[in-house]
Parts: C-alpha cells; structure tokens; sequence
C-alpha cells in the first residue's frame, strides 16, 4: 500500500490549507488586528492600535473626550444570549419526544421521517424566514385566523423579539433533532425495562436512565443551535425589524451603514471568542468523559 | 404486554410528532400557496393565477441574480469538492500524518464559527489585500465555507471502505493514478456526489457572506430576494420562492438519497 499513499498526506492536504489559511485563518488574524485599530473618518481604518473598539462597547465617548457608560450595547449582547438560550431550549423540549417517536417506528417509517426532518433545512435559510413574515405580518393568515375568533385584533406580531424568536427556532430545529435522534436510535432499551422492573416509573426513567445515556446527543444538539444562534442576522434583521438587534446584526450594521469597523471587528471578536469558550469548554469536558469511561472499562 | 403499558412508548408523543411535521412544512406551504394568489396584496386571497410565475421568468434582475450564483455555486463547488476529495484522502488513508487532528479541525473551521464573522473577516481581508474582482471574492469565500460540507460524506465513505479492492488493483500492476481512477473514485462516488450536491445548496442558499461582499454586478439569488423582501412582500416573490423550495427540496432529496445508496451496499 505503500505505493499508493505514498507523500499523499502532505500534497492532500496543501490545497485545504492553503484555502482555509487565506480565506479562513489570515481573515481572522487579521479582523483581530483590525479591532485594535482606529476609526478612519471616511468609513474603513487606520493602523493606531487601541483599545476604542472594545470601549466602544460599554462607553459613549462625549464631545470632550469623557467616558459615559451606556448599556445598549450590553443589552444587544444580552439579548443575543437570551435568545439563543431560549432557542436552544425550546428546540430541545420539541425535539425530545419528536426523536424518541422516531425511533419507534420501523427501519422504513424511520428513513421517511428522518428524511422530512432533514428537508427543510436544504430549503435557502431567507425563504424560511420570509415564510414567517408572511404567516405573522400585517393581513398574513395568523392574525386574520385570529381575528375570525374575535382574538387579538389589531396585535403586530412582527418586529419584536418573539417574531425573531419564532424565525430562529423554526430555522434551527432539524440540527436539534437529528443528534438527539441518533443518539436515541443507539440507546439499549433493555436498560429502559430494567429501570421500569425496579419500579421506576416514567419520569423517573427519562431523568435517570434516558437523559443520561442521551446526553452525548443533546449537547452536540444544543451547540448546533446554540452557535449559529449567537450569530444570527437574517432572523432579528427581517423578523426583530431592525431596531430589535442581536450581535450578528449589529456586526453587520457597523460593516454597511455603520462604518464603524473597528467597533464591529471588537464586537464580532466578543461574539467569537465566546463561541470559542463554548466549544473548547465542551471538547474539554467530552475528553474528559471519554478518559473516565476508559479508566473504569 | 399491551400497548397502553409498554414502557417504551410515551402518551401524546404521537400527535406532538404530526404536529411538529405540520409545524415543520405549513409555512413552505404557505408561501406555495400565497404565489398562484392573483391578488397583488400577499396576505388577500382573491383568485388563482399564475401570472407571478410569467413575471418572475420576464424578470431580468432575477435571471441575472440567479446566472451570479449559479456560476459561483458551480466554481465554488468544484474547488470544495476536490479540496475536500483531497484532504478526506490524506486525513483517512495517508501514513504517518503529522498534524491529523489539527488538519481536520481547519477543514471543519467554517461549521465551527459564526458566519457573520467569517463574512466581515473576509471583506477586510479582500478590501486590504485589493481584490477587485466580485466574483472572484464571492468564489474564494463560498469555496472556503463549503468544504466542510463536502468533506464530511466523503470522509465518512472513505473511512468506512474496504481496502481489499486496492490492493488487488496494486497487485494487478496498476499504476496509482489508475487505480485511484478506476478503482477508488468510483467506491466513493457516492460520498463524492452528495458532498458536491451539499456544497452547491450551501452556496446557493448564503445570505450573509453574499451580502456582505455583493457589489455592483455581484447580487446572488437570495441578496437579491433579500431586496425584494425589504421593498414589501408581493406574489411575484412567492413564485420565486416556490420555484426555490422546489429546486432545494428535489436536489436535496438526490444528494440524500444517493448518500444513503451509497451506505447500504456496502
């Protein structure tokens, strides 16, 4: 075999290096470099390292140069978090049940449904937000339904957080359910009879029995949702309406009209370095489980 | 034991199931629907017509819009492919590989973060470096962000393949380059295949990146439809919406179907 793979590894791997080191790595050292340097007064920016962009985020510098602090931004990124959170949680409490009734079913009846899961997703992420606006916006078919029942009339449900909500969790939930089903599919369930024998009732099953065996699922799950979340910029833009932003929308903001690009390089480097936490965090504590398995196997 | 008592099954999971589906494919539906309305306002019915679809094909932003990303997603996917083809290879079958892990992970780089910072990142690195060219900055960040999506059917076909055929082929005097050709390319084809699908949807389908590079002349499908949505929602949209969900759901349904063809043989 030796002839065959023979200095393969290194001329393979060249393209995917050369690819990702200049239109992945160089960007980001370089929107690193960028957040550190100085507003130019014609949008774009000159090489003064400081740390204004970052400042910008808490403090509103006034006419005489004094640092006033302001939370709006604090806010943004709040908001940010909440949002993804409860994204992420609701996804999770509506991709449980659906996964586990998945699994149920025969091997035929399981490739269909795991199918239909999977299909929304390949659909272009603008029209499954647009499909939203027209559902809530003005005359669409759920304020006009409501209205037939002498419900809510006249209520906007868009631009506010709960349109943007409901565009996010309608956007992210095939990447819920489908590692939460996988996981599920490989679950024992003679361990679930055994449980029920020894008197454990439902509940009792699902918290000590199912959660567990299924927590390698829900986490890779959550952070499916939970990372594309943080940076969300379609759904606060089309649905939150603009004045309701999230991180992604501000980024994009200072990228466009704003022009502010050390300001949005700063917030953009918060909203990775975040990411980063999470996923180091998360690798961090699945080595360690799999270092504990294998010390008492 | 009777149904009602076995401990696998859950009361009520059924109907959430179907809900959930409903819930999963209604707002498609609506917009399928909402495009054979005649009525100019979206959200009154008043009667069928198919007047926005003669529209949409007599609209000539869209049909350059769409030109735009069909040749990005073309380039783009060719270059993921075999960036991926390549380095699925090196990473499954090369001896010895120094930095396999970290190659991995900076393959998989653009699934890990925000787009949304990819996107600006990219902007200040095109802006400093003086690139000019819109479709050459559009090809060069779309190529980026869809090789993982390449990567990931290629790598799981290459890891699961037997080598009994390749070293027959080896020990049958084929040179490398035939025995790649004639033997291993066509074992993972499949892999191959609904990579390659993956990465023409995933390019066909951004928003973020295209609308933060788009420049004059450089407006992809869904920037532009970005724009229609922003100038209020009308039928004609609908149409060009439907004509999408259509095309993703069919394209979508080849690369997963030949995917799993590909797993049961073997």
């Amino acid at each position: 075999m030796r002839r065959l793979t023979h200095n393969l590894p290194f001329w393979g791997l060249l393209p995917a290096w050369l690819l990702m080191g200049f239109a992945l790595i160089l960007p980001i050292l370089i929107i690193a470099a960028v957040s550190l340097a100085t507003r130019g007064s014609h949008g774009g920016f000159s090489w003064d390292f400081n740390l204004s962009g970052y400042s910008q985020i808490l403090f509103n510098e006034g006419w005489s140069g004094e640092l006033e602090f302001t939370p709006q931004y604090l806010l943004i990124i709040g908001r940010t978090y909440l949002l993804a959170g409860l994204t992420t949680l609701i996804c999770l409490v509506f991709a449980l049940p659906v996964a586990w009734y998945i699994s149920r079913q025969s091997p035929g009846m399981r490739a269909l449904l795991v199918y239909l899961v999977t299909l929304p997703f390949w659909v272009s992420m603008i029209l499954r937000v647009y499909a939203w606006m027209i559902i809530l916006g003005k005359d669409g078919p759920l304020p006009r339904f409501l209205e037939n029942f002498g419900l809510a009339p006249g209520t906007s449900f868009m631009f506010n957080d709960g349109a943007t909500l409901v565009a996010m969790v309608y956007t992210c939930m095939p990447l819920m359910v489908l590692p939460i089903y996988a996981s599920i599919e490989k679950l024992d369930l003679t361990l679930i009879e055994a449980s029920h024998d020894l008197h454990g009732n439902r509940l009792t099953t699902f918290r000590r029995v199912i959660l567990p065996l299924t927590a390698p699922g829900i986490i890779s799950g959550a952070i499916l949702v939970f990372v594309p979340s943080l940076g969300a910029v379609l759904e606060p833009v089309l649905m939150g309406g603009g004045k309701q932003m999230m991180m992604g929308s501000l980024i994009q903001l200072q990228f466009g009209g704003g022009r502010n690009w050390p300001f949005g390089a700063a917030i953009a480097m918060v909203l990775m370095g975040l990411v980063m936490l999470l996923l180091i965090f998360t690798a961090l504590r699945a080595a360690r489980r799999q270092a504990g398995m294998e010390a008492t196997a | 034991m009777s149904r009602q008592h076995d401990v696998k099954r859950y009361p009520g999971f059924g109907w959430l199931t179907i809900v959930f589906f409903a819930w999963l494919y209604l707002p498609l539906l609506v917009v399928v629907v909402y495009s054979f309305n005649a009525n100019r306002i979206a959200g009154v019915w008043t009667g069928f017509s198919l007047d926005w679809y003669a529209a949409a094909l007599k609209n000539v932003p869209l049909m350059n819009a769409l030109k735009t990303s069909v040749t990005v997603a073309l380039i783009a996917t060719a270059v993921a492919t075999s960036v991926a083809l390549m380095a699925a290879l090196a990473i499954i079958r090369g001896r010895n590989v120094r930095f396999r892990r970290l190659s991995e992970t900076v393959v998989n780089l653009p699934l890990l973060l925000p787009e949304i910072v990819l996107a600006v990142a990219s902007l200040i690195l095109f802006s400093l470096v003086g690139i000019q060219n819109g479709m050459l900055k559009l090809i060069l960040a779309h190529s980026a962000f869809c090789t993982p999506f390449a990567f990931l059917p290629i790598r799981a076909r290459l890891q699961g393949m037997n080598l009994d055929f390749e070293e027959a082929s080896a020990d049958l005097y084929a040179s490398r380059w035939t025995t790649f050709r004639r033997v291993t390319l066509p074992l993972i084809f499949p892999g191959v295949f609904s990579g390659a699908m993956l990465a023409f949807l995933i390019s066909m389908d951004d928003f973020i990146t295209s609308n933060m590079l788009a420049s004059g002349g450089t407006t992809t499908l869904p920037v532009y439809i970005f724009s229609l949505i922003r100038s209020g929602t009308s039928p004609e949209l609908n149409a060009i919406g439907t004509l999408m969900i259509l095309a993703s759901l069919i394209l979508a349904t080849i690369a997963l179907l030949v995917a799993g063809r590909g797993t049961r043989n073997t």
